[in-house]
């Protein structure tokens, strides 16, 4: 069996890269001097509807040029190795892409072979892929009768059926439930994790890549708007959930002396300290045992980065007002 | 499925080891990737597979299997009737065979070029298609290499059923080879003409019912207008510049074109072009048509897939 040498996940691997890449389509700037590199793992793509992800994923496949700019994927170049990216990259669409009545299996047996697999491999890989993606005895009937959950599968699974080293899924969560969203996710976490290909999956939703990506990617109006490790991002960020036994407003007034940004929260003795410094937490304890309470949690929690986001997104804006 | 863990077993020397893999997990494929030839191939073939619903479900298959039997059944009746007659020729030549079964062959290709076209633009697979090492264009030439061969095996299934009648009759056998090839080449000149035809009305109605009607609807009026010009131009001017009316004919241009090239006997006697010239024509128009057709398709194509 062969095994692949996974490449260790980090900033200083890349995968992608883009130098002042611009595409415009008449007067409409899909994407402007763009240039960003990207690790491998899986790497969120946050863009509202129109922002130029997919622009850029069809750049980055060397389906469409660049106006102006060079773009590099697994060290080919976008604007003239189309071919030799598309054989070592998958790509599932937003879009409905399914012939309805064929079976899966029938068509990622095909699609496996367009991708330049050899039959037999081709029909041993897709019983293989579908069974990863979680699909089973179904995979036998044409594929108008599935769900959308299972026909997301599906998509999924022709992404990945050659093996690509790497993957780009274009809003993948899109019209699913909840608990679909869960799964496809915990799928996406895997590819990365497990099968060790890499993953540059786009959202309008940052909650939820949040909690895959090891990179996210900002794209305004075709525009960079910040490229950051996920770990990066949530380290200065954060707040320390406090719950003591009684005394808690004086707990909260004392640590608002030291200048401590607290928010108090809907339970008695609870509430939450943003760590502005890093010597918030030493704080916290030196007042409760200064003021001889029980300290009955002392726990950080994680920010949401929408949130981060949200408010600078906010500051930003106010700023061009300003302007 | 009581084997699955014998798949994830290491066997050396017919002897399985002792440790087991349950679960193999996802496999990396270091294997050969054959690139643009292969993939090109392979739509190819899978749109000829289409064209006969093979792997698609029975009520897919059912219209292209129907036809085909139809348009096989005369032949063998024709075999029948000259082997137990004891004939001396075949009733319909090689030649002739399309063209008397015209109404069939136009209904298979109004059926087949919408089906292996119209499916990918209202279901959006074109996108999956482009992601993969191919070009825009060899999506277009593979599909209608495979609906254009997938046409001519169609005509030329009852060729064959008559040359093998022919041979059981012990009629001469170079004689009958070598008539049965001109109407193997009729069939695939026939067959890209219908094709580059059928599949340019079918890539501009995007529902695939619309498509058949549209086919079918240009094949008969074809067809009658062809017939009526030939016959009211014949009656003013010679024969042969009457010929001229019948390359609006798919039909009666391939016909002309044997009856020219190969100087067989056209099925109608009116089509056939006058001399060298007349040969030329037909044949110029015969290329311009295929040639249009596929530059209007790949036009088509070209904005296809939301790139």
């Amino acid at each position: 069996m062969a095994v692949r040498h996974f490449v260790a996940y980090g900033e200083d691997v890349s995968i992608i890269s883009t130098h002042a890449l611009t595409r415009t389509f008449g007067p409409v700037v899909a994407v402007s001097n763009l240039t960003v590199e990207l690790p491998t793992g899986v790497v969120g793509l946050v863009g509202a509807n129109g922002a130029g992800k997919s622009t850029l994923i069809k750049i980055l496949l060397g389906l469409i040029p660049p106006t102006s700019g060079t773009a590099s994927i697994l060290g080919f170049d976008c604007l003239t190795d189309g071919l030799k990216i598309r054989e070592v990259v998958g790509y599932m669409p937003e879009s409905d892409c399914l012939p309805l009545d064929v079976s899966a299996t029938e068509f990622l047996v095909h699609m496996a072979r367009m991708s330049g697999l050899p039959s037999h491999v081709a029909r041993e890989r897709a019983a293989d892929t579908l069974r990863h993606v979680g699909l089973y005895e179904e995979r036998y009937r044409p594929i108008g009768g599935y769900s959308t959950g299972m026909k997301q599968r599906v998509k999924l699974a022709q992404a990945l059926v050659h093996d690509p080293q790497l993957v780009f899924l274009d809003e993948p969560t899109n019209g699913l439930d909840p608990a679909g969203r869960d799964e496809m996710l915990g799928l996406i976490a895997r590819i990365s994790g497990d099968f060790g290909i890499s993953v540059v999956v786009t959202s309008h939703l940052l909650g939820e890549l949040e909690r895959i990506a090891d990179h996210l990617v900002v794209i305004e109006a075709g525009v960079l708007s910040r490229s950051t490790s996920t770990a990066d991002a949530t380290q200065l960020s954060g707040a320390m959930l406090v719950e003591v036994t009684d005394r808690a407003d004086d707990v909260v007034a004392r640590l608002r002396r030291k200048g401590a940004n607290v928010a108090i929260g809907s339970r008695a003795g609870t509430f939450a300290v943003e760590l502005t410094d890093e010597a918030v937490p030493q704080w916290i304890v030196a007042v409760v045992a200064d003021l001889k309470v029980g300290l009955i949690r002392l726990q950080r929690r994680r920010h949401h980065l929408s949130e981060i986001f949200e408010s600078e997104a906010v500051t930003s804006q106010e700023e061009a007002a300003h302007v | 499925m009581s084997s699955a863990p014998a798949r994830g077993g290491v066997t050396s020397g017919g002897v399985t080891t002792e440790s087991v893999i349950h679960d193999i997990g996802f496999r990396h494929y270091d294997g050969p990737r054959l690139g643009r030839g292969w993939a090109f191939r392979s739509l190819l073939i899978e749109t000829l597979r289409g064209c006969y619903g093979l792997g698609r479900p029975s009520k897919v298959k059912a219209m292209p299997w129907v036809l085909t039997g139809l348009i096989i059944a005369p032949a063998l009746i024709i075999v029948a009737i000259t082997v137990v007659t004891g004939g001396t020729t075949l009733p319909l030549s090689y030649t002739q065979y399309a063209g008397g079964m015209w109404l069939l062959i136009a209904m298979f290709v109004a059926g087949r070029a919408p089906y292996a076209i119209s499916r990918d633009l209202r279901d959006g697979v074109m996108p999956l298609y482009l992601s993969r090492p191919i070009l825009r264009r060899d999506y277009v030439l593979a599909k209608f290499c495979g609906v254009a061969l997938g046409v001519f095996l169609y005509i030329t299934a009852p060729i064959v059923v008559l040359l093998v009648g022919a041979l059981l009759a012990k009629f001469p056998v170079w004689h009958e080879l070598w008539a049965a090839l001109g109407g193997v080449a009729m069939a695939a000149v026939l067959a890209l003409l219908l094709t580059a035809l059928s599949m340019l009305l079918a890539s501009i109605t995007l529902r695939k019912g619309l498509g058949v009607a549209a086919i079918m609807t240009t094949l008969v009026l074809a067809s009658g207008f062809a017939n009526i010009a030939v016959a009211i131009l014949g009656l003013k001017f010679s024969e042969g510049s009457a010929a001229y009316a019948a390359m609006l004919d798919p039909f009666a241009l391939v016909d002309g074109l044997g009856a020219s090239w190969l100087g067989v006997a056209p099925l109608n006697a009116g089509v056939k072009p006058d001399g060298l010239t007349g040969g030329l024509v037909f044949s110029f128009v015969f290329v311009a048509i295929v040639a249009a057709s596929l530059a209007l398709l790949m036009r088509r194509f070209k904005k296809v897939g939301g790139v």
